[in-house]
């Protein structure tokens, strides 16, 4: 499904952290080309 | 080791509806919606209404936060009381007063008319001898000339900052208004614990600041020592300071590192400040107003703690169980958790239902869940929960009780150093001497990511326990 698609990859600190989302979308087959984890409280 | 108690805390909150909309996201969002400015001024709350809201009443003291009412809150407050055994809500006219006495720099300017009622009030105050109240006279002046100055901001119809340097961002008034606001709170926090304690201010050796404020210039923007800054404002003349810097955690560690000098002989008594985080007021406002609701971040935290070696009666600081986020654990909520809750305790043998309270980041969910952001302390409560069954100390089917047991609602203002176990801290003295528990688990999480400095969050653990045996 991400193979060759382009991904950002933001992450919630309470849930899943943005390099890992970044990990999964990688091994998927995506480009990701920006991560960051954000803090909503 | 000699062992270490804490043996003194207290916190009081400063009701600053004026100060509002200089929080960091209203100070952004009504200069590009003018419109809604309007609104937001119509939903402040009078300090009575501040000063009756439950979760404020369980800040300073006068209920524990499992006696919180149902919810909405806003809907079950009861009287309004202004003291409570942990400390006090100030109202913005008598804060407006404080920030005077304690502004070195005469930065901070009222109205001849503001300035009088500030120093009226402040001279009524039970610790009115501790604070500087000539200041205040001196800060009185033309306000509307004052604010015409260059890089001068406005707070309130009679209050003005200056800016130190007008062209140095770190000295802009925002910012020195951010700084003064959270030494006023730290200070008015320590001056309370003094006062409870009855101890000789000479007898503090060192003050450490675990705040969210940046303090310094263009050259050193995070210089900071406002610890040493509050120690010299509360009359510690014998003190000298630091700060620890963690984002919201920094409680902990600050404990961590204040019991580590005690019990390792270098100072006698250590004491832990933070004051609040003015650009955290109203940062939600935006969920509140789309839900008719006021704009609770209007209160101003500050805080006191104090270390001291074993006095025989006073709970202990466990310095060997501390919990840890190394840098190789993973970052998912779960694995901070068993890095802060489960292996310190694994560690020595202690089963996670030994502890009685967990006090972790405690934010008060009424601010957090209308704009989307959900109930904080009850996701961190159910993660502790869940390790605790999977490690065998629980059945499963006890994890709501668990939650329901061991934790408690979140009651604290969102400023996340306040939140962070810090707010818990007098509760569980009470707790751990007059009430019936024996062992108290301070958990502190922060969001290193923030600063874009590395990709990692952090958090750290440390028990505390009745002295006399856990």
């Amino acid at each position: 499904m991400l193979q060759g698609k382009k991904v950002i990859a933001v992450g919630e600190r309470d849930g899943i952290s943005g390099p890992a989302i970044a990990a999964c979308a990688k091994a998927a087959g995506a480009d990701v080309v920006f991560v960051a984890t954000e803090c909503f409280v | 080791m000699p062992d270490v108690v804490i043996s003194a805390a207290t916190q009081v909150l400063a009701h600053v509806p004026s100060l509002a909309r200089h929080g960091s996201k209203p100070r952004r969002e009504l200069a590009k919606h003018p419109e809604v400015a309007e609104k937001f001024t119509a939903s402040l709350r009078t300090f009575d209404q501040a000063a009756a809201y439950p979760p404020h009443q369980a800040w300073i003291g006068n209920i524990h936060p499992r006696q919180l009412p149902a919810r909405p809150w806003m809907a079950n407050s009861g009287e309004p009381q202004r003291r409570g055994r942990f400390g006090e809500v100030m109202p913005e006219e008598e804060f407006f007063g404080l920030l005077a006495a304690v502004d070195d720099f005469e930065l901070f300017a009222l109205s001849p008319e503001a300035a009088k009622a500030g120093a009226a009030t402040l001279a009524a105050h039970p610790l009115a001898k501790a604070f500087d109240l000539d200041r205040i006279e001196k800060a009185a002046g033309d306000i509307e000339a004052i604010a015409g100055e260059a890089k001068a901001l406005r707070l309130a119809e009679g209050a003005v900052m200056r800016c130190a340097q007008s062209d140095d961002e770190s000295l802009a008034a925002h910012v020195l208004i951010d700084n003064l606001a959270a030494k006023a709170t730290a200070t008015l926090a320590l001056l309370h614990l003094l006062d409870r304690s009855g101890i000789d201010p000479k007898s503090v050796d060192y003050v450490i600041g675990c705040g969210e404020e940046a303090i310094g210039d263009r050259y050193q923007r995070g210089g900071g020592n406002l610890g040493k800054a509050v120690a010299e404002a509360a009359g510690l003349t014998d003190a000298s300071g630091a700060d620890v810097k963690n984002f919201c955690a920094a409680f902990v560690p600050a404990l961590v590192v204040a019991s580590s000098l005690v019990s390792a002989g270098v100072f006698n008594r250590v004491a832990i400040i933070s004051g609040g985080s003015l650009a955290k007021l109203g940062m939600k406002f935006q969920g509140h107003l789309a839900k008719d609701l006021p704009v609770m971040e209007d209160v101003l935290g500050g805080t006191a703690t104090l270390v001291e070696a074993d006095d025989g009666k006073s709970p202990r600081v466990r310095l060997d169980v501390v919990g840890r986020h190394k840098v190789s654990a993973g970052g998912s909520a779960a694995e901070v958790m068993k890095a802060l809750a489960v292996e310190p305790l694994s560690r020595h043998g202690i089963a996670m239902t030994d502890i009685d309270d967990f006090a972790t980041e405690l934010h008060n969910p009424e601010i957090t869940e209308p704009q989307g952001s959900g109930n904080v302390p009850e996701r961190n409560y159910r993660t502790i929960a869940a390790l605790s069954a999977a490690k065998g100390d629980i059945e499963k089917a006890d994890i709501a009780a668990f939650v329901t047991q061991r934790g408690m609602p979140g009651y604290a203002p969102t400023q996340g150093h306040l939140a962070s176990a810090l707010c818990y801290t007098p509760h569980a003295l009470d707790r751990l001497t007059t009430g019936d528990a024996r062992k108290v688990m301070l958990l502190a999480k922060g969001s290193l990511f923030l600063g874009r400095m590395c990709q990692l969050s952090d958090g750290m653990s440390v028990l505390l326990e009745r002295n006399g045996g856990g």
